[in-house]
């Protein structure tokens, strides 16, 4: 049984990774994209982008993942997911990643606007263009200051994940609450928890290295 | 001729006028001081002529060429603000050196990005790096700095700091070098190997413009002073003329003020 349920589980982490990864890779670069919308000088675009991270942070995740994977099929008459595992992920993905790009465009927002004025204003006196001063100066200062809440909100997701359930994807929790309802079995509840805990310990030795890694400057 | 001609700048912040009818010239080679209290708008003037900021009148002309006039509304494209800037060098008060980078980094950096708008970079890049790369380290030894090229910012004191930032100042040559205010963020002690780099590029005939609140240093490097108090230049001629036997009644109780302590 044990066996059974180990590898019941690694196909559910095999899931939960997959959204995860997908989830980051998509919301990292929106967010900063997000975040010069929040920093723009022309009005009505911050305006839009402040509403837009209202609204997402303002309800739950679990709603707009609901609306994401049934909506379209709703409204539009064909759904656009397809009705596999595969489908159930992408419509995962993409609620995922506007909902933590939003959350992450904040973050952003906060490590550029504490870099001193100074900086950007030495690049340029300095010649340089506007792109040039974000590649080469603020973008690695504020790496730097967005560790630390941005590992936060990353240990979040991992466990996040675990709200696929809702629109029936195979992911870890689900995998491990399929023993209780089928078997009565309670220990893969915990055996799912260490599965967690394992992914999370991971990151955060992750997150220590890259901290480590960026200590060399202040 | 002038190499630099400022004439009638205007700056004001909503309806607080920090600048009014500021005009001087200033000749190659020589180096001006501009003296006064705080908030008397020298910062800002040298933050016009940097276009950190931008006048509300008037105009400035390097070599001849007009680089701003108020009375021609242009919206200038980046690339012409770019070149502009470059005729100016800014030192700052609070150096703002690139953290994540070692004292030739910021030396070189910038020049690096400009090689690389260069036609010939992609076929003479490895020469034209290493030449950048020369010149910075002639740069950081110049300024007594050659044991500390690759250190990071954190890791130098003020006054290496400081010079970190003139070397980085003086790598694209521009025509006037500007400080603003290059000693105040430091120890007392740490001041005197600032100023004494500063007094080696006099010596050298670089052109420069020093806001500073060193009497005694404003007299014995620059050429010209100006006094200023509430945005206007209330005073200017030979430094050690204005300096001991200053005219104007206002420049008077300034410089009797520091001579107080």
């Amino acid at each position: 049984m044990f066996w059974t349920v180990t590898q019941s589980l690694l196909n559910g982490l095999a899931t939960t990774f997959e959204i995860f990864i997908f989830t980051l890779l998509f919301s990292l670069p929106l967010g900063l994209a997000l975040a010069f919308g929040l920093m723009s000088k022309f009005r009505p675009l911050r305006y839009l982008i402040q509403v837009l991270v209202w609204v997402i942070r303002g309800t739950p995740l679990m709603l707009q993942l609901i609306i994401i994977f049934y909506g379209p099929g709703l409204w539009l008459s064909h759904n656009i997911w397809s009705g596999n595992e595969t489908g159930r992920i992408t419509a995962t993905v993409v609620a995922f990643a506007i909902n933590y790009a939003c959350y992450f465009s904040v973050i952003f927002r906060g490590g550029i606007e504490g870099i001193p004025v100074g900086q950007r204003e030495a690049g340029q006196v300095l010649g340089m263009t506007r792109s040039q001063i974000f590649f080469r100066i603020t973008l690695l200062q504020m790496v730097k200051r967005v560790v630390p809440p941005m590992s936060n909100e990353i240990i979040t997701l991992v466990k996040d994940t675990s709200l696929a359930r809702i629109i029936a994807a195979y992911e870890l929790t689900f995998a491990g609450y399929s023993f209780m309802k089928s078997a009565g079995l309670t220990w893969p509840l915990f055996y799912t928890g260490v599965f967690y805990l394992i992914f999370v310990g991971i990151l955060t030795l992750l997150f220590n290295y890259i901290e480590r890694k960026l200590g060399y400057f202040r | 001729m002038a190499i630099l001609e400022v004439n009638n700048i205007e700056k004001h912040f909503g309806a607080t006028k920090v600048l009014e009818n500021v005009s001087f010239s200033l000749e190659e080679g020589k180096a001006l001081a501009i003296i006064g209290s705080s908030g008397s708008g020298k910062t800002t003037l040298l933050r016009c002529l940097n276009f950190l900021e931008r006048p509300n009148g008037g105009s400035i002309a390097v070599r001849g060429e007009t680089l701003f006039d108020a009375s021609v509304p242009a919206r200038e494209h980046e690339k012409e603000l770019r070149k502009k800037r470059l005729h100016f060098g800014m030192v700052f008060q609070a150096f703002h050196l690139f953290p994540q980078y070692t004292a030739l980094e910021n030396v070189t950096l910038a020049e690096r990005l400009l090689a690389q708008e260069q036609p010939d970079f992609k076929q003479r890049r490895r020469e034209i790096l290493q030449e950048i790369e020369k010149h910075g380290q002639q740069l950081l030894e110049r300024m007594g700095l050659a044991e500390r090229m690759h250190h990071y910012p954190h890791q130098l004191s003020g006054g290496q700091q400081q010079r970190v930032a003139i070397a980085r100042a003086l790598a694209l040559q521009p025509d006037i070098l500007c400080f603003d205010e290059p000693t105040s963020a430091l120890d007392p002690e740490l001041t005197g190997e600032v100023l004494k780099v500063i007094r080696s590029l006099a010596k050298q005939r670089t052109t420069m413009i020093i806001v500073t609140h060193e009497m005694a240093f404003a007299r014995d490097v620059a050429d010209s002073v100006i006094f200023m108090d509430g945005g206007v230049i209330v005073e200017q001629g030979d430094a050690r003329d204005v300096i001991e036997h200053p005219r104007e009644e206002r420049t008077r109780q300034f410089l009797a003020r520091y001579a107080q302590g």
